[in-house]
């Protein structure tokens, strides 16, 4: 080694602030609340060889983590067998197909290469969540779709701007196939404006540092990421650990889906098998490779945030055994749930497969759904058309520390959802209720956090309701003897009827008219340890602030709560537990 | 009405550790200061003991300008009063249910306690949409039921916190009639009262803080101004708002909320003046003390004022105040290696206790203090004055045994690693602030304060390209000195949310001049002598289909569509350098401040001009050895206060203080000035 771990850590934190000024003026200057506001974006530095991740924005939604090193790499290859025109300085690359390391068509990317000295040193790559792509349903979240030409327009790579001056000629055909397109100009611009940001930054980094100097601590650093991860994953006990989480539907074939992961830990490092899980599915809910690998990613980065987010990181991680399965679907599989959904199931499964070796590092399953709801319709008081989306969070899954968080972010975003107040301005709907889901954080010494529970009224003209999200039949795992949170429950009042859909968490196109309803209750995140050993006090606070019932409390907790105001009676709890424990079998953990 | 300004004016500042204050008597020039340990309970006790420790007279003091941070605090560590909400029927969980995040992107853990208790959250039959027509009536049984269950459970304050009572505040005007008839004190809160804008989570969130620090502020300020009384004072006490400007103590705590953030917003202001009379208009602030740096921007001598601060995690209060933010770094921040074997400071911090390791207080790990001690940038003889303290052979042992070895350094090599990479991370963050407020740094000067920023400030100039650093004269009471010169001011937020095509240009001039009348009859109540009133006019702006805001300064409030536009579109390519002519856009707010500008005061004293000497060679103390760049130096140190007014000081050198230590670094030069500032030039930008 002949660069002192000064130079590193200051070039290190160089090229992450790169980075994080990309991130920041994509955000910016972005149209699209999707990008502005719920920052669904991600900027990075990519290898010229393979793409490999150099540097990631620590702003970008966490679900890119890996992706774009994927998407690069494809972009690389291409320009290599010439299926993609040759780079010049100042192009941008488009590119949103996700079986070239995507994601969802939504996802689009762009690729700037980066010269010094008139060699190619680095791409420069960012992805941005556009609201439209084109495709059957406004925003591209098609329930039912069974090709990806339904899902939306379909970009392989190429050069947006040609020697930085945007192509005409492109950009009308993206127009003439999406919704909304006179907007998306704002977001083009931003979004080469902010790799124009990163190529300056970088400009200053290496006039300052030399290139010879940061390509050798590029190279470094990445040796040094994967040492340690190397030395986080030998906090983990030898051995293999296996978990499933399920997928309610695919959407289309009601049928759950399985993910089935055995974490092997051998030596340093870590292989996640997912040989077993279920094969491609008909439906939306299929995973891409690059979305795949990014799940693994995202949630160990979840479980040791102190490791930077680099390729090397990623190289103590092996991930077999997908080919052939749902998490490796190929053209033309419909993969719009990929990033959204498909992608928290994956993490679920790390966590659950995790949390018994790392009990004070892993938590109980968090909700795990970003809870897309979409409604279209046509309000006759203002003579438009709308689509209104409605994301929701969840509860997170109690954990070594803590009770679980209530109404947290999906597990791959960390997008707010909107206020009700701004909804109502801009659409024809009246809120009748945003409340925390009573009694749905799954039981635990640490319980889970607790759901959304919100319904939402038409109040003019007629719409129809569409849903994607999950955890409808299945509630998020509990960990260490925790029971599972409450399941996602969807509603939808037609003419003062209860209609609750097939797919239970799934569906397209329902009708509403004026007064019809949809109610949405989400997820309890998971409990942490034995439900029974929490402390009766932790109880009858809960109870005493309403958010489980006196009953819940005997039933799921072993403690007895009475009186007014209420209070713990003792004895009875004691005689609720001891039975409990008796009747255990030393196998049945929930 | 006196005019008190021109007589003798005290700012007292309570902080996290120090009290600190500036007595200024503008008839004799004279000044005194002192800074006592806070007295957190009760910070009256802490002001009563500054105030004897700088032996004022109370009796011929004609002002005292408060900046507390009891509200902070009370926010902070959730030390409340007791508060009930009454909420639209199906809302109550608004407040804890908050916009669905988690506190980092990285981490499924965390956890989040509200404001009010879901027990003390109550819900009553009533709904507005979002143009204001009544969809439900106000049931005003429910109402009084509900205030009369709150105060059965021992509330004393009450938030009334409706949806869309921004459009229309009818019932929450009507709720708080029928809670004056039951409720036994003042302490009721209307949501919209503060802040009229859509976005229930914010403004909720806003009105509780308020009602749940306004007893506590109330009482508080009662407190103090009865032991104020008794010491024999007889004037006014004006209360410093998280907004810069300060407001009379018999009405701080109606709006209790704006006083949070109050302690950084007085430091921010004391800059802005400083910079003004120093001809530094656009200043970034950099007051790094123990724990913590905060940042914050200046321009044309105005600091960045936001309306959108969230003071914690999910804990927005969206008053007007100012833009400060917190970078992270502190003196006690610590040093460690990882394992990657890369040199990370931060962010975990050894605090006031144990502190850094020369603290003496039983601190074993490696702090930035400890490596500015090691490099002979902290003054090495003053450890021994520390009871118990520990030497810096001490401090190098433990500098060398947890970095040293690791990175393959000695101690000094590593305390150089720790200072390298400190100053770099800080500047990221200052850097990552400028940005993101749509300021290039190298258009500012670094106006340095805080126990250790001016000691940081020359290496991060040079890292940040910005020429220039102001170290002000009292860098340690630098928030006292912002009660001191603070003006009066009130902010106004109106929400229109109109399309530019179909703003009557008639409706925003009258919002401008409602604005303009109630902050000038607000500034005529108060007993202090204002020598004129300024007007900051802007409106928020975007384009259709965006969220976010862009604040559009405009010089006069009558200004006609065509122009906005035009301003709107150039400030947009300003920002973002893009260019969006074919969008349509909206006007969202409508802003005014109306300042009361008190007559200019005279800072000249603050550095004794009989103290100083006539020559540097005077002003010497001594030389010592000083680390710089991978070698020793010798330095000359400098007892600042002796310095001559005009000196001139070639770099490397130090200018020594009671709690400051000033690097000048090779290179740079040093300037003094007639205010007692030293401004240096940074030599060869980074």
């Amino acid at each position: 080694m002949s660069l002192d771990p000064i130079t590193l850590t200051v070039i290190q934190a160089g090229l992450q602030q790169v980075c994080d000024e990309m991130d920041l003026s994509f955000s910016r200057a972005a149209f699209s609340p999707v990008i502005a506001e719920a920052n669904d974006r991600s900027d990075g530095i990519y290898s010229a060889e393979d793409g490999s991740l150099i540097a990631q924005g620590a702003g970008g939604l966490p679900v890119f983590v890996g992706t774009m090193q994927y998407s690069t790499r494809s972009l690389i290859e291409m320009i290599r067998d010439g299926r993609a025109a040759e780079p010049q300085p100042d192009d941008i690359y488009i590119v949103n197909d996700p079986y070239l390391g995507g994601t969802h068509l939504m996802d689009v990317r762009f690729a700037r290469p980066f010269y010094r000295k008139g060699e190619l040193y680095c791409w420069l790559s960012n992805t941005g969540h556009w609201p439209d792509t084109g495709g059957a349903v406004p925003g591209g979240f098609s329930a039912s779709a069974t090709a990806v030409e339904q899902e939306g327009l379909r970009l392989p790579p190429v050069r947006l701007f040609k020697q930085g001056r945007l192509d005409p000629e492109i950009m009308a055909i993206i127009s003439s196939n999406i919704r909304v397109a006179e907007q998306r100009i704002g977001d083009v611009k931003a979004q080469a404006a902010a790799l124009l940001v990163g190529e300056a930054r970088l400009n200053a980094l290496l006039d300052r540092y030399g290139d010879d100097t940061v390509s050798e601590a590029i190279a470094e650093l990445r040796q040094r990421a994967a040492v340690q991860m190397r030395a986080f994953i030998a906090e983990i006990p030898d051995g293999s650990y296996s978990s499933t989480a399920w997928v309610d539907s695919d959407g289309v074939v009601n049928e759950p889906l399985a993910i089935r992961l055995t974490v092997t830990k051998n030596g340093d490092g870590l292989t996640f098998d997912f040989a077993g899980s279920s094969p491609p599915c008909a439906g939306p809910m299929n995973s891409v490779r690059a979305t795949t690998l990014s799940s693994v990613y995202l949630a160990m980065r979840h479980i040791f945030p102190e490791v930077p987010i680099s390729a090397g990181a990623f190289e103590p991680l092996h991930v077999t055994g997908i080919e052939g399965t749902f998490l490796d679907a190929q053209y033309p599989r419909p993969v719009s749930g990929c990033a959204a959904e498909v992608s928290q199931r994956i993490a679920e499964a790390v966590f659950a497969a995790l949390v018994e070796p790392l009990p004070d590092r892993v938590t109980a399953a968090p909700a795990g759904t970003s809870g897309n709801f979409a409604l279209g319709g046509h309000d006759p008081a203002q003579g438009r058309d709308y689509v209104m989306y409605q994301i929701s969070g969840g509860g997170y899954g109690g954990n070594a520390d803590h009770d679980g968080l209530s109404n947290g972010c999906s597990t791959i975003g960390i997008s707010k959802a909107p206020p009700i107040e701004i909804m109502e301005q801009q659409f024809p709907v009246l809120y009748r209720r945003y409340a925390l889901h009573e009694g749905s954080g799954g039981a635990g010494r640490h319980r889970g956090g607790f759901g959304l529970d919100y319904e939402v009224e038409l109040r003019r003209g007629a719409a129809r309701a569409s849903f994607v999200m999950d955890h409808g039949r299945f509630g998020p795992q509990g960990a260490l003897g925790g029971r599972d949170g409450a399941p996602n429950r969807v509603t939808v009042w037609q003419s003062g009827k209860p209609y609750t859909p097939a797919h239970l968490s799934k569906e397209q196109d329902i009708p509403l008219k004026a007064g019809d309803r949809v109610r949405v209750q989400t997820p309890g995140g998971g409990g942490y340890g034995d439900p029974f050993t929490r402390p009766p006090e932790a109880v009858l606070e809960d109870v005493r602030l309403e958010r489980y019932t006196p009953d819940q409390a005997r039933d799921l907790f072993g403690v007895a709560i009475t009186g007014e105001p209420p209070h713990v009676d003792e004895a009875e709890t004691a005689a609720l537990r001891a039975r409990a424990q008796a009747a255990v079998s030393p196998a049945s953990g929930r | 009405m006196t005019d008190q300004t021109s007589g003798a004016v005290a700012g007292v500042d309570v902080g996290g550790t120090f009290t600190d204050l500036l007595e200024l008597d503008q008839r004799s020039g004279r000044v005194r200061l002192a800074k006592v340990p806070s007295t957190l309970e009760n910070q009256a006790f802490g002001v009563m003991d500054a105030l004897r420790a700088a032996d004022c007279d109370l009796a011929a003091l004609d002002l005292i300008v408060h900046g507390t941070t009891t509200t902070t605090n009370a926010v902070l560590e959730r030390k409340l009063a007791k508060t009930g909400l009454i909420t639209t029927q199906g809302f109550r969980d608004v407040l804890e249910l908050g916009r669905r995040t988690r506190p980092r992107p990285y981490g499924m853990k965390g956890s989040f306690t509200p404001l009010i208790p879901r027990d003390l959250r109550l819900e009553v039959p009533e709904r507005m949409d979002s143009d204001g027509q009544v969809v439900v009536p106000l049931d005003e049984a429910a109402l009084r039921a509900a205030g009369e269950r709150l105060l059965a459970q021992g509330c004393e304050a009450v938030v009334v916190h409706f949806l869309h009572a921004y459009a229309n505040p009818a019932h929450e005007v009507r709720a708080a009639e029928i809670l004056r008839e039951i409720w036994p004190n003042d302490h009721i809160t209307m949501g919209h009262a503060l802040l009229s804008e859509s976005r229930e989570f914010e403004r909720g969130v806003t009105a509780a803080a308020n009602a749940a620090v306004q007893p506590l502020l109330d009482r508080y300020i009662r407190r103090l101004v009865r032991e104020l009384e008794r010491g024999g004072y007889r004037g006014d006490v004006l209360v410093m708002n998280g907004n810069g400007g300060m407001v009379s103590s018999s009405r701080v705590a109606l709006e209790a909320a704006k006083t949070v953030m109050s302690g950084p917003a007085s430091g921010v202001m004391a800059a802005a003046y400083t910079g003004r009379r120093a001809r530094q208009e656009n200043l970034i602030t950099y007051d790094m003390g123990g724990t913590s740096t905060d940042v914050a921007l200046i321009r044309g001598a105005e600091p960045t004022v936001s309306n959108e601060i969230e003071i914690e995690y999910a804990m927005p209060i969206h008053v007007p105040m100012v833009d400060v933010r917190t970078v992270g770094a502190g003196g006690g921040s610590i040093a460690r290696v990882d394992a990657s074997g890369l040199l990370e400071v931060g962010p975990e911090s050894a605090g006031a206790d144990p502190g850094p390791i020369c603290y003496g207080r039983g601190g074993m790990r490696p702090t930035i203090s400890d490596a500015n001690l090691i490099l002979g940038r902290l003054d090495p003889s003053r450890l021994n004055a520390v009871e118990g303290g520990v030497t810096v052979e001490a401090v190098k042992e433990i500098f060398a045994r947890e970095l040293g070895a690791p990175l393959g350094l000695d101690a000094v090599g590593a305390a150089e690693a720790v200072i390298r990479v400190a100053n770099m991370k800080m500047a990221g963050a200052i850097r990552m602030v400028s940005i993101s407020l749509g300021a290039d740094p190298r258009d500012f000067a670094l106006f340095a304060f805080g126990g250790a920023g001016p000691l940081h400030a020359c290496a991060l100039a040079r890292e940040l390209g910005i020429p220039h650093v102001l170290v002000p004269a009292r860098p340690g009471i630098t928030n006292a000195i912002g009660c001191v010169v603070a003006d009066l001011r009130h902010d106004f937020v109106t929400t229109i949310n109109t399309p530019l095509d179909q703003l009557d240009p008639d409706r925003l001039h009258a919002v401008f001049s409602a604005q303009t009348a109630e902050g000038e009859a607000l500034i005529a109540r108060e007993r202090v002598e204002i020598r004129d009133i300024r007007h900051i006019y802007s409106v928020d702006m975007q384009f259709v289909g965006q969220t976010h805001l862009l604040r559009v300064p405009l010089e006069r409030p009558d200004v006609d569509l065509a122009t906005l536009r035009r301003l709107f579109e150039a400030a947009y390519f300003n920002r973002f350098r893009v260019e969006l002519s074919d969008i349509r856009a909206n006007v969202v707010n409508v802003n005014c401040s109306v300042i009361g500008a008190r007559a200019e005061l005279d800072l000249s004293a603050l550095i004794d001009p009989t103290g100083r000497k006539a020559t540097l060679e005077e002003a010497w103390i001594e030389t010592r050895p000083v680390h710089f760049d991978g070698g020793w130096r010798d330095v000359p140190v400098y007892w600042r206060d002796h310095l001559p007014e005009r000196f001139v000081l070639d770099g490397p050198a130090i200018a020594q203080q009671m709690d400051t230590t000033v690097l000048i670094a090779p290179g740079d030069v040093a300037h003094g000035d007639g205010d007692g500032n030293i401004l240096i030039e940074i030599g060869g930008a980074a």
